[in-house]
């Protein structure tokens, strides 16, 4: 509610001054004759801005230091033995801010807890109202400043396009922090975790065996990433021998042969398999399909576990169908039609010219559509860690349970153990084998289908 | 070089090669034909898999949405529910000392032996209840002992009356009646005593319990203790929440990261890289934004675990590169003379783009928005890193709050150890999610048809 009133306050405020600008850039304007260089609106929101951005420096100021002013006061005001024990300074602290806050505190109230509250609401309140009466004053100085600079020849537009500029490229540079918190972030707790196990060892080791971080010095755990990577690799593998055939073949037929209304019903019915979230797909996994390939094992003698590479393959190779497919049909699209034509013509039928003239021109496009779809099926995290089984070992055999780097890093960082233990911090350690994984595929996918798209442009 | 053949040479040559491709035409026919079925096959085994996906979830979820339900009347005997009244706060005393006046009043409420209420009750209907106050006690929900103390703390004036009111029944009689149970199991397997059972079957018959519609589900919150009164109440204010934020903050950021790139960023190599680097964030997994999240929000900066406001803020970093490209792209689509024509006529470039290319771009914006936004709705792997699959019993009133999503619920159910029961919970609450999921991107196509404008 109260900031609320803040708010409307603020934007009246704003409104005061743009108004206050356009009509002293129109008053300028009549007095002098001159062609103002700016419209009046963009003087009223110079004017704004001026009033805005000082008024804002001081609200952050007021922010930043108020939570440090109100503690120390209360510091002051502790006895030494409430002082001396943290537990109990929280308490207190507590307390005196809901007593000065006028909600009172239960119970008898010490002495020094009224006085404190007492001198914490007497304080606060004084440096509310100094920074409500200084955040106003800085604006209407700010405002009243830029409005005694409105002359005809003032660029306003042009400070204020720069203004804007300026919000765009911070917008924009958002993205690229969000890639440097990324890498930074992951790669520094990685080196942490490197302090406590040999990079070799990470890399190359054949045994997932992390232990309890509880479990204390005696044992570190083997951390050898190998079995995490080949499960994910496996898992991959199956996707894609799912994917890759029906994918292709419904974009070839979708592009080539179907009619516009088929083709207008059974597109948008298959790319609603691109927007099912993957928890679905892994409920779906261990619901229906585990359940159907263990009665199906049965049947035919053999071992399928409901939670296998095989399963979780399956279904996540079905979430990739449709990736495969709207990007393929893309790229068969792009093939120049003069190239069909010049097949037809030399009487080739349809399917021959698809195989023999659109498929190896169009190939460097598909083949980087499928580099994007493994690194999808790479990072993808919830049907695997329901549906493959959890369980790091090397093994061959696609109907075994297998673990993977994503549901191991969920695994390694939802537990109960310190965010600081090497157990933890694999997961950081991890992040970074797939982050860098999942780039350089798509570093080259992303070449790949820029230099077809380029090719045939 | 016709000049130097003979006219018979050639006719004889295109006769011998007319032999050649009419061998072979039957063959390749054949092939023609296989080849669009395979084609045709492949699209059918999509669709298929979708009507099997939608299909099998809807078997499991549909029945979850109605509930065994207990219609009976309750009476609050006074001598049951023996409470002092309710306190009321005096002229001179402050909130803190009222509330802790409340707050006892309340724990006696507590301590109010409901299950006798309740026992009490059913036992209206079969009488033998009365002697047998365990499984009686069994047949309500757990849950719906605090949902009676609540309406006696809301309207004390309740004690000593009698009231009807409908009480959901124990997951175990919701199986039981459902058929989820084998029947024929030896009752020392059972989980409902021979008792229970015969009651649930004859309430059942006599219309005493019903399948309503489950009404908890959607005004509850999850629950450990009484899994037939858990609901996803806590779950869909959190991704209210989350939805919300990602709004807020990845939409409009994006919006204008796109607007720049378009429009103002000088063609060089920083800006080359920018925009590699919005791609690949874009394939960035999901996870890896989850463990961002986990270091940089929560160990960093310190924020609270399990807030909607930190899962706000890393799904909206995940969210931002499908935004920018999808705002990008219909920034792209609108045409150059428009702005051209804008910049003819005196305009700056600020104002060409904000005055004539924004407005017309907005759709297709908008349309790559929602879809960004349903996108991030579904999400579930970086929201339990940064630790949302803790068991929160309670509505977030504030994005400061512990709180859970409807994915990560989800997920929660769906390991939760009363499988016959939470599979079908877990199966509707894909349902609503998907029900969320799928009107959101219908709005943003009819969005796209509305308002799409062909050049």
């Amino acid at each position: 509610m109260n900031t609320l009133i803040v708010v409307a306050v603020i934007l009246l405020g704003l409104s005061f001054a743009y108004r206050w600008g356009v009509a002293t850039s129109r008053k300028v304007a009549s007095t002098t004759g001159a062609k103002m260089h700016s419209r009046y609106g963009y003087h009223g929101i110079l004017v704004a801005l001026w009033c805005a951005i000082p008024a804002a420096i001081v609200f952050v100021l007021y922010l930043v230091f108020e939570p440090m002013i109100a503690e120390a006061i209360m510091q002051s005001y502790l006895p030494r033995a409430v002082a001396a024990d943290p537990a109990l300074t929280a308490d207190a602290m507590g307390r005196i801010r809901n007593i000065a806050s006028g909600f009172g505190a239960s119970g008898e109230i010490p002495a020094y807890q009224q006085a404190a509250a007492n001198a914490l609401s007497r304080v606060s309140n004084t440096a509310g109202l100094a920074t409500i009466a200084l955040a106003a004053a800085a604006g209407i100085i700010g405002a009243a400043m830029a409005r005694a600079r409105i002359t005809p020849d003032l660029r306003a537009r042009n400070f204020v396009e720069i203004a804007v500029r300026i919000m765009l490229i911070v917008c924009s540079a958002i993205a690229i922090l969000t890639t440097l918190g990324i890498v930074l972030s992951v790669l520094s707790e990685s080196i942490r975790f490197f302090t406590y196990v040999n990079v070799f060892d990470f890399l190359f080791g054949t045994t997932w065996n992390p232990r309890f971080s509880s479990t204390g010095s005696g044992g570190q755990g083997e951390f050898g990433l190998l079995p995490l990577l080949w499960g994910t690799i496996m898992i991959t593998i199956i996707a894609m021998l799912i994917a890759v055939p029906i994918g292709l073949m419904s974009a070839i037929y979708l592009s080539e042969y179907a009619g516009s209304k088929f083709r207008f019903i059974a597109k948008p019915l298959l790319e609603v398999l691109a927007g099912i979230p993957t928890i679905v797909y892994g409920i779906f996994a261990i619901f229906t399909v585990g359940p159907v390939f263990y009665e199906i094992g049965k049947l035919i003698g053999l071992d399928i576990r409901a939670a296998s590479a095989f399963t979780a393959g399956t279904v996540m190779g079905i979430m990739i169908i449709p990736f495969v497919s709207s990007l393929s049909d893309d790229i068969i699209s792009q093939v120049p039609q003069a190239m069909r034509d010049g097949s037809y013509g030399l009487g080739a039928t349809k399917s021959e010219t698809i195989r023999r003239v659109i498929l190896p021109a169009a190939l460097p496009g598909i083949v980087g559509a499928f580099l994007l779809a493994v690194s999808r099926a790479v990072g993808e995290t919830m049907i695997v860690v329901l549906a493959a089984g959890n369980s790091p070992v090397l093994t061959l055999n696609p109907f075994d349970a297998v673990s993977t780097v994503t549901v191991t890093i969920v695994n390694q960082l939802t537990g109960d153990s310190d965010f600081a233990s090497p157990q933890s911090l694999v997961a950081f350690a991890l992040g970074l084998t797939l982050f860098v994984l999942t780039l350089c595929l798509n570093v080259v996918a992303i070449y790949i289908v820029k230099r077809y798209r380029e090719q045939y442009e | 070089m016709a000049v130097t053949t003979d006219a018979r040479d050639i006719d004889a040559a295109g006769s011998s090669s007319r032999k050649i491709v009419e061998r072979g035409l039957a063959r390749r026919k054949r092939n023609e034909v296989i080849f669009k079925g395979i084609g045709l096959g492949a699209i059918l085994i999509g669709i298929s898999l979708v009507a099997v996906l939608f299909g099998s979830i809807l078997y499991k979820g549909v029945p979850a949405f109605t509930q065994a339900t207990l219609h009976l009347d309750v009476t609050f005997d006074p001598a049951i529910v023996n409470v002092p009244e309710k306190p009321v706060q005096g002229a001179d005393e402050n909130d803190a000392d009222y509330y802790e006046r409340l707050l006892s009043w309340q724990r006696r409420l507590v301590f109010v032996n409901w299950n006798r209420v309740i026992q009490d009750a059913i036992a209206k209907v079969v009488p033998a209840a009365a002697d047998n106050a365990r499984d009686a006690a069994g047949m309500v929900a757990s849950g719906e002992r605090v949902r009676l103390r609540d309406m006696v703390a809301e309207d004390p004036s309740l004690i000593g009356t009698t009231k009807a009111v409908s009480l959901v029944a124990a997951a175990n009689i919701d199986v039981w009646l459902k058929g989820n149970i084998d029947r024929s199991l030896a009752q020392s397997k059972q989980q409902l005593t021979a008792l229970q059972q015969e009651w649930a079957d004859d309430l059942y018959d006599r219309g005493v319990i019903t399948m309503a519609f489950s009404s908890v589900l959607f005004t509850n919150v999850d629950s450990r203790s009484s899994p037939a009164t858990a609901g996803l109440l806590g779950a869909m204010v959190g991704s209210i929440m989350m939805m919300l934020i990602v709004m807020f903050c990845a939409v409009p950021v994006g919006v204008m990261a796109a607007v720049y790139l378009e429009e103002f960023a000088p063609k060089n190599r920083l800006t080359d890289i920018i925009e590699v680097n919005i791609n690949n964030l874009a394939a960035v997994p999901s996870i890896v934004f989850g463990l961002l999240g986990a270091a940089i929000f929560i160990n960093l900066l310190g924020l609270p675990l399990s807030a909607p406001l930190v899962g706000g803020l890393v799904l909206s970093l995940m969210t931002l590169p499908t935004v920018i490209i999808a705002s990008r792209a219909s920034l792209r689509a609108v045409p150059p003379s428009i702005r051209q024509a804008a910049l003819g006529v005196g305009a700056s470039p600020t104002q060409a783009m904000f005055h004539h290319t924004l407005p017309l771009a907005v759709p297709g914006m908008l349309t790559g928005a929602i879809i960004g936004v349903a996108q991030a709705l579904g999400e579930t792997a970086p929201l339990l890193l940064i630790g949302m699959n803790a068991f929160v019993p309670n509505v977030p009133t504030t994005p400061i709050e512990q709180s859970t999503a409807l994915p990560v619920q989800i997920y929660l159910w769906q390991g939760n150890e009363m499988r016959n029961f939470f599979e079908a919970r877990t199966a509707a609450a894909i349902l609503i999610l998907l029900a969320v999921m799928i009107s959101m991107n219908a709005f943003a196509i009819f969005m796209r048809h509305r308002f799409e404008r062909r050049w």
